[in-house]
């Protein structure tokens, strides 16, 4: 399951139910109601914010805890204990990666930094996806951990803007497959 | 009863007041008009089907990013203005300061990027500006920063005299969110929701400015004397902290116009509720706090500051939905409706602003972030709620100034072509970049692969649609802004109700 169509299905099933909303109320508004009914509506609308109000602080408490009980980012202050290590230092226009190919199936660990502005460390699968990033800024190693699950050429890409050189500023990365596989 | 009045006699501008505020709408106007043509280059060169070198493409972004941004601020603080001076009293010298000051940064800034070539961005991220490998000189660098610094000055005196006016009526600040109200006590019906709204971005924005001008100084002090340097991350935080802060202020001063006007044209009372101050109360510290979402992929910052940019980012969209969208929801319902431009406008703001709010949810989440942080999914979802949203709350208002005229709101048969116009065209445009996010198409890159020219083609085909009716707004607005008011307007605008049924 690729995280991007997730995302962007929950974003326009999201966007339909909101333009759906719209839709009904903008029929509805040129249909004036009597006083009675006027105060009636009124009241509903109140009973619906008090249950939009707890949908939504529902979702909110099942989404945060579902996406936060594990915490995506490794722990920064102390060893990782990875299999393998690769450093990275992001420079005007070019990547160093040591070592360059990493095995398929066991954890990376990144340490991405920069020699001079801040970059952007994006890891870009062979079919062309985002699988993970992170920043490449001076004066401090961000550790990324990552296991690939399937080997390739993987591309790396600057994502943040680094001055003229920004867009050509990639490299390749070789996932192969572990011994044994 | 006197807040359904289309046109109330306290708000009638005149002499001074009728000038500047004409002088900011129009050039809020001509500089949208003037900044879409820059995104619409740039979207086509990345189309290929313009071939914008990246130097231009560049200088581009930054005029684009830092006009639109300035202008939107600017455009909604003439909103904010509009309204509050109804309840406060605010000095015109502060509202024509503000506009000087604007008017000064925004050459300098100008200047910066078309004669000094400065191309390191809106966010001006440190050590950028003063790495450009000779692209632009420190000084161009310098003298974008003296602009921003000049146009964050203009606003906090804006701001200063607002809150002096604010504290002369209600006391304090406090009083004028309704804070004492919160728990308990009897609500006055007619507190305005602009004071509050005012008040509200009064106290954030000042602190976001204020921020702003620490890590500007900061900047200018590290161009000047390369040997002070200065932290990367404590950097980019306060940008970020000033940048979300203050482009966050446009929308929540914009959102007056959805208080202020859609009332009168759904002939419904839209009264104040104890829910809606909890809202602005929780909103007023939640876009203070709200800023790290920006900085998710900075592994080095605490992680607890990026735990509250997501649990942040999730609630800060709470009260938006409950509060103000179910308000104008139920104003909307079973009303009496005559759809006119400023109408159309309102609820088209807050479906942009909500819709596009949603995207940006998402995208706070961080293990979402992982994968679109710096994709075209961050234009996409900030594009469909400054275009969709803080301009049509802007837009709205300005139909409505301009019908004052005649009291009657807006409404040819030309409008009634712009306005779908706009809508589909935007549309179209967000949801392009929204989709390119999807493909995982980077934002701000001069060149793109041809895998992702199809969204970039989508989008410049909306772009074009929105520049058409953009350019015809403009001009349709200050043309009518430059109509001499109708004389009479006192007693024809106690009419007002009946003249907008006459008009329907
Ligand atoms: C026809 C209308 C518009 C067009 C064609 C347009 C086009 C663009 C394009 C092509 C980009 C760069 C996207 C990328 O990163 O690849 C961009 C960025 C941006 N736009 Fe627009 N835009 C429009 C309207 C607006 C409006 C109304 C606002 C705000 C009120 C706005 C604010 C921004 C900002 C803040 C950026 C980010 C600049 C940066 O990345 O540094 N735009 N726009
Ligand atoms: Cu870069």
């Amino acid at each position: 399951m690729i995280l991007q169509n997730v995302v962007w299905t929950v974003w326009l099933i999201g966007a339909a139910l909101i333009a759906l909303g719209f839709i009904f109320v903008i029929v509805q508004a040129g249909k004036p109601a009597d006083a009675g009914a006027g105060e009636k509506s009124v009241h509903t609308s109140h009973v619906l914010q008090g249950w939009l109000f707890a949908v939504l602080l529902v979702a909110f408490f099942v989404g945060s805890w579902a996406t936060l009980h594990r915490f995506p980012l490794p722990p920064q202050h102390r060893p990782l204990d990875a299999a393998q290590v690769v450093e990275v230092v992001g420079r005007q226009w070019s990547w160093q990666i040591t070592p360059a190919t990493v095995q398929n199936n066991s954890v990376v660990e990144f340490r991405v930094t920069s020699d001079d502005v801040n970059h952007g460390f994006a890891i870009y699968a062979p079919d062309g996806r985002i699988v993970t990033q992170t920043q490449a800024m001076p004066g401090y190693t961000n550790k990324l951990l990552y296991r690939f699950e399937q080997p390739g050429t993987y591309t790396v890409q600057c994502l943040e803007y680094c001055g003229l050189g920004h867009a050509p500023m990639k490299t390749t990365l070789e996932v192969v497959a572990a011994k044994g596989e | 009863m006197a807040s359904l009045t289309m046109y109330p006699d306290n708000e009638r501008l005149a002499g001074g007041e009728r000038a500047v505020f004409n002088l900011y709408l129009i050039s809020a106007v001509a500089l949208f008009v003037l900044m879409m043509l820059l995104g619409l280059t740039m979207r086509m060169t990345q189309a290929t089907w313009l071939g914008l070198p990246p130097d231009m493409f560049y200088k581009f972004l930054s005029m684009h990013g830092a006009g639109m941004v300035g202008t939107a601020v600017m455009a909604t603080t003439a909103v904010m203005w509009f309204f509050l001076r109804k309840y406060v009293r605010l000095h015109l010298w502060a509202f024509v300061t503000n506009y000087v000051l604007f008017l000064l940064g925004a050459l300098c800034i100008i200047y910066a990027v078309f004669v000094g070539g400065y191309a390191g961005l809106w966010t001006f991220l440190y050590p950028l500006p003063t790495h450009s490998a000779g692209l632009w000189t420190p000084n161009a660098a310098a003298l974008f920063m003296v602009g921003y610094l000049l146009i964050g000055v203009g606003e906090l005196i804006f701001y200063l005299d607002a809150a002096a006016g604010i504290i002369k009526v209600y006391g304090n600040l406090g009083r004028a969110l309704g804070l004492p109200w919160l728990f308990g006590g009897k609500l006055d019906p007619d507190h305005p929701k602009t004071v509050v709204a005012s008040t509200s971005m009064i106290i954030a924005n000042s602190l976001g400015i204020l921020a702003g001008a620490v890590v500007l100084v900061m900047s200018l002090i590290n161009i000047f004397y390369p040997q002070v340097a200065l932290d990367a991350l404590f950097t980019k935080t306060l940008i970020y902290w000033f940048g979300h802060m203050y482009i966050n202020a446009a929308i929540y001063m914009g959102v007056i116009a959805i208080y202020e006007l859609l009332p009168r044209y759904t002939h419904k009372p839209y009264p104040l509720s104890r829910v809606f101050l909890w809202g602005w109360a929780a909103t007023t510290l939640f876009v203070i706090i709200v800023f790290p979402h920006h900085l998710l992929m900075d592994y080095a910052e605490p992680h607890w500051f990026l735990i509250m940019g997501q649990i942040v980012s999730w609630t800060s969209g709470l009260p938006v939905v409950v509060v103000t969208a179910m308000g104008a929801f139920t104003n909307l319902y079973r009303a009496n409706m005559r759809w006119t431009m400023p109408s159309r406008l309102l609820v088209l703001s807050l479906f942009g602003w909500i819709a596009g709010g949603f995207g940006a949810v998402l995208d706070s989440t961080i293990q979402i972030n992982l994968v679109m942080h710096n994709t075209q999914w961050v234009p996409g979802h900030f594009h469909f709620y400054l275009l969709l949203g803080v301009l049509a709350m802007a837009l709205a208002v300005m139909y409505h100034v301009i019908g004052s005229h005649v009291n009657q709101p807006p409404n040819t048969g030309l409008d009634r072509v712009g306005f779908p116009v706009y809508l589909v065209g935007g549309l179209i445009f967000v949801v392009s970049f929204l989709d390119a996010g999807h493909l995982s198409v980077p934002r701000r890159m001069a060149e793109h692969l041809p895998a992702w020219t199809g969204t970039d083609k989508l989008a410049s085909v909306g772009a074009i649609l929105v520049v058409l009716a953009m350019l015809y707004f403009a001009l349709r607005i200050s043309v009518g802004l430059l109509r001499r008011p109708a004389s009479g307007g006192a007693a024809a605008s106690r009419g007002g109700v009946g003249a907008a049924d006459a008009a329907g």
